[in-house]
């Protein structure tokens, strides 16, 4: 075999800690090397040219390049062998940047460091052999998991673009927390009114498929072709017959056992329920939690109340309704699931959170979160828009609002920025003074990042124009007096003490994961951080793509968002899903498991830890027809080429093609 | 010289995959952190892919010690690869104590992508843990004697 190593310097970022020259005259003793060149950008065009110059020049059947990881430029390269007329598959990589010249400091060290690599990747490619890319078709189809406004924005572009799209909501409503919000910084235009449209349309839209109340249960395949299974849960309410008239919710006599959802507990909603007037769709949905029937039936079996059942004119209500799981074919995935606001007071028994005890949440009732005063400031929430304590329902002369609760908190909370809070606080002050003109205003804050077109002049207008006192520093304690609390705190830029006796305080509390983010992400097989939230492939270069191919990230569920990022990204990931569509066949990596028939024994522990069920039966016949034996065969179209197989099998009888032990083998001896 | 613990550099094989542990150490690469250059990698698309024949291969070769890490419990790319991995490392593990190999020369962990500093703190720990067991010769010697003896 003839191998050429190529060693690139990527301008200083390798050449300044790695002697490349050294390298490429190391290379150039390796068995089987014959000719081996360092150069200063070797993915540039020029430095590519060389490499397939110097594949005709000396007839090279494998390339080593020593350059950045091969997750940057492994197909920068494999193109251009497979340019100069060889197999894409006979170039290997050796990372010298991110492994090396990026992590020592030593030049000796990282140059010796850098020949072992190379080495290793010489004894490998030298038992390379040339494999074949698979073709596979594509299911035009995509889901969409959560319909937020990121959700919504998705779902809208695909199906306008002529795409099917299944549209999966767990709430009973599509809408998310935007549908919640008074107005929206910087602008101050009234949240539902612009979105509310925008959810019609996805009801209206013939390409979507809307599966509100309804959760995603299994996700099989790869990209291109997943099979889902969708738990569409039992609403009691049958979705073809039901118009929406609300007869049923007003009937209904439990009234005072269910806080509301939607309201974020401030009020009650009854057992069967739109979660707010807008839904859509406008269907209700029973809480067998409290509704009567189901309480009495399942306490002691007896039929009672079904109120609903006789107002309701065209027999919608079904108490026997099951739980349906539907199986959905697509080709790509839209994941917008969205956040949650951290608002607890003690710490939950399994929780790492320790919580913010002293600022009371959830013992006094007028400290309230950033999204219980969206509602009371929502001219469709409990006060119709009016500002008034959770309390005793009195104006609040005086209310101090907290930032940063739970976000940039290390002991307490998380440590990320929740990048919306400086945004909705100077928001909340303004539409409270815009409300009550007598009132102040207090902001306690940690810093002002108001980066965002319009939104440092957002800021400044709650302060100049509407008199916002912003006040730095923490504040440490909370506590009730004479129908008052006293907020304790301090204003580390006078250097003082401040103390503040308020009528209600706010919460600006962290933007944190859902809590089945972690599950859901085990479910469809993308990665998430610490925190819960999920990875993008890079952060900079593909911010909307997860590791796993075919699943696209939107809005908050990838990191805290506010509504522009959210439907940027959810553009975003709808045109990734339109690229993916727009060829009939999907190419795939051909580093698959083959099995050697001869030496296969039929054991099939492969077919037993194979996570895709790729493993098949097949039988060997004999010119009369009779099973001579039955072998493994791996469906090339399922596997995804993790290997388990090939580490489980007794007989080494079937190997990961590209990780064959042969070459693992050979790179280990290559190491010493 | 003769090699002592003092100026004992191991070197250590480090078996990880593709999706997480090998895309962390590209991380801790990206963010410039600095860490000890004993480790040689070997990339695999999972865990799940790692014979522990491999690991005695290492060792074999001339490793004194063995990194081996792939993504958490549970974040598989390729969904349960690496339990298969941490259940093959519950039976080997048995099998190194007859081989007379101290399990303490193998290091089983997980790393995720977004984990550069965890990498770091990894492969620095185990360097020098494997320095004060000093270096690996059991093996180094059944080597000699099979080459001289054929």
């Amino acid at each position: 075999m003839k191998i050429g190593v190529f060693i690139c310097h990527c301008g200083e970022n390798i050449g300044k800690t790695v002697d490349c020259a050294r390298v490429a005259k190391a290379a150039s003793w390796l068995p089987g090397v014959v000719c081996s060149i360092d150069y200063k950008y070797m993915c540039s065009d020029p430095g590519q040219n060389l490499i397939k110059q110097a594949i005709k020049d000396h007839n090279l059947d494998g390339v080593v390049v020593g350059s950045c990881s091969p997750h940057m430029h492994e197909k920068t390269f494999r193109k251009a062998v497979s340019d100069a007329g060889i197999n894409p598959f006979l170039c290997e990589i050796a990372n010298l940047r991110e492994q090396v010249s990026w992590v020592h400091d030593d030049v000796e060290i990282a140059t010796d460091k850098a020949i072992d690599l190379v080495r290793i990747a010489v004894e490998k490619v030298k038992r390379n052999f040339a494999l074949q890319t698979i073709k596979v078709p594509i299911t035009k189809r995509a889901l969409v998991i959560g319909g937020g406004v990121a959700g919504i924005q998705a779902s809208l572009d695909i199906a306008n673009a002529g795409y099917e799209v299944i549209l999966v909501e767990k709430q009973p409503s599509i809408g998310g927390h935007m549908s919640q919000l008074s107005e929206t910084f910087p602008t101050l235009d009234c949240s539902q009114c612009i979105l509310t449209p925008r959810m019609v349309e996805v009801y209206q839209n013939p390409n979507i498929k809307l599966l509100t109340y309804s959760e995603v249960e299994k996700v099989e395949g790869f990209i291109g072709n997943f099979k889902v299974t969708i738990r569409k849960k039992a609403r009691y309410v049958d979705d073809t017959k039901c118009s929406g008239c609300g007869l049923c919710i007003q009937s209904c006599p439990v009234k005072k056992k269910a806080l509301s959802e939607f309201d974020e507990n401030l009020t009650f909603r009854t057992a069967i329920y739109v979660p707010f007037p807008q839904a859509v769709p406008n269907i209700p949905v029973i809480d067998t939690s409290v509704c009567t029937y189901f309480v009495k039936k399942r306490e002691s079996g007896k039929v009672a109340c079904q109120l609903c059942m006789k107002k309701c004119d065209r027999g919608a209500i079904n108490f026997d309704q099951q739980d349906e799981l539907l199986v959905e074919n697509v080709g790509a995935i839209v994941v917008a699931t969205g956040y949650k606001l951290y608002s607890i007071s003690e710490k939950p028994a399994d929780s790492p959170i320790k919580g913010y005890g002293e600022y009371g949440y959830g013992k006094y009732k007028d400290v309230i979160d950033g999204l219980q005063f969206e509602r009371i400031a929502s001219a469709s929430g409990p006060t119709a828009g009016e500002i008034k304590r959770p309390s005793d329902g009195k104006t609040p002369k005086k209310i101090v609002f907290i930032q940063c609760v739970g976000s940039r908190d290390e002991a307490k909370g998380f440590t990320y920025c929740s990048k919306i809070c400086c945004m909705y606080t100077a928001k909340h002050a303004m539409l409270y003074k815009h409300k009550v003109h007598d009132g102040e205003a207090y902001v306690f804050y940690m810093d002002i990042r108001a980066g965002g077109k319009m939104y440092e002049e957002f800021v400044r207008r709650a302060i100049e124009e509407d008199g916002v006192k912003y006040i730095r520093g923490r504040v440490s304690r909370i506590y009730p007096k004479n129908g008052k609390y006293i907020v304790k705190g301090e204003d580390t830029i006078a250097g003082v003490p401040v103390e503040i006796d308020a009528d209600m305080v706010v919460l600006a509390t962290a933007m944190i994961a859902q809590d089945d983010a972690p599950k859901l992400a085990q479910t469809i097989g993308i990665p998430y951080d610490n925190y819960g939230f999920f990875n993008e492939v890079h952060p900079k270069l593909r911010p909307v793509e997860s590791s796993t191919g075919g699943i696209f990230l939107a809005g908050a569920c990838n990191s805290p968002r506010d509504i522009p990022e959210s439907v940027a990204m959810a553009s975003a990931a709808a045109s990734k899903t339109l690229v993916l569509f727009g060829s009939d066949m999907l190419e795939r990596e051909p580093t698959i498991a083959i099995v050697n028939e001869n030496i296969c024994a039929g054991c099939f522990y492969c077919k037993k830890v194979c996570p895709y069920n790729a493993i098949e039966i097949k039988q060997i016949v004999d010119r009369n027809g009779n099973v001579v034996k039955e072998v493994a065969n791996v469906n090339a179209g399922l596997c995804q080429g993790c290997g388990t197989c090939n580490a489980t099998c007794p007989s080494k009888a079937v190997e990961l093609l590209g990780y064959t032990d042969e070459q693992i083998y050979a790179e280990i001896s290559a190491l010493m | 010289m003769e090699m002592n613990k003092d100026n004992f550099e191991p070197k250590i094989v480090a078996f990880v995959c593709n999706w997480c542990t090998y895309t962390g150490a590209d991380l801790a690469g990206t963010s410039r952190m600095k860490y000890k250059p004993n480790v040689r990698m070997i990339k695999l698309p999972c865990t799940g892919r790692i014979d522990p024949l491999f690991i005695l291969k290492a060792f074999e070769r001339g490793a004194d010690g063995v990194l081996v890490s792939g993504c958490h419990p549970g974040d598989c790319h390729y969904n349960a690869g690496n339990f298969h991995a941490r259940r093959r490392w519950i039976m080997f593990r048995k099998l190194l104590d007859f081989l007379g190999i101290d399990d303490s020369r193998i290091h089983f962990s997980w790393v995720s992508a977004s984990e550069g500093k965890k990498f770091v703190d990894v492969v620095n720990g185990f360097t020098d843990k494997v320095k004060t067991r000093g270096p690996f010769t059991r093996f180094k010697k059944l080597n000699e004697e099979f080459i001289i003896n054929g």
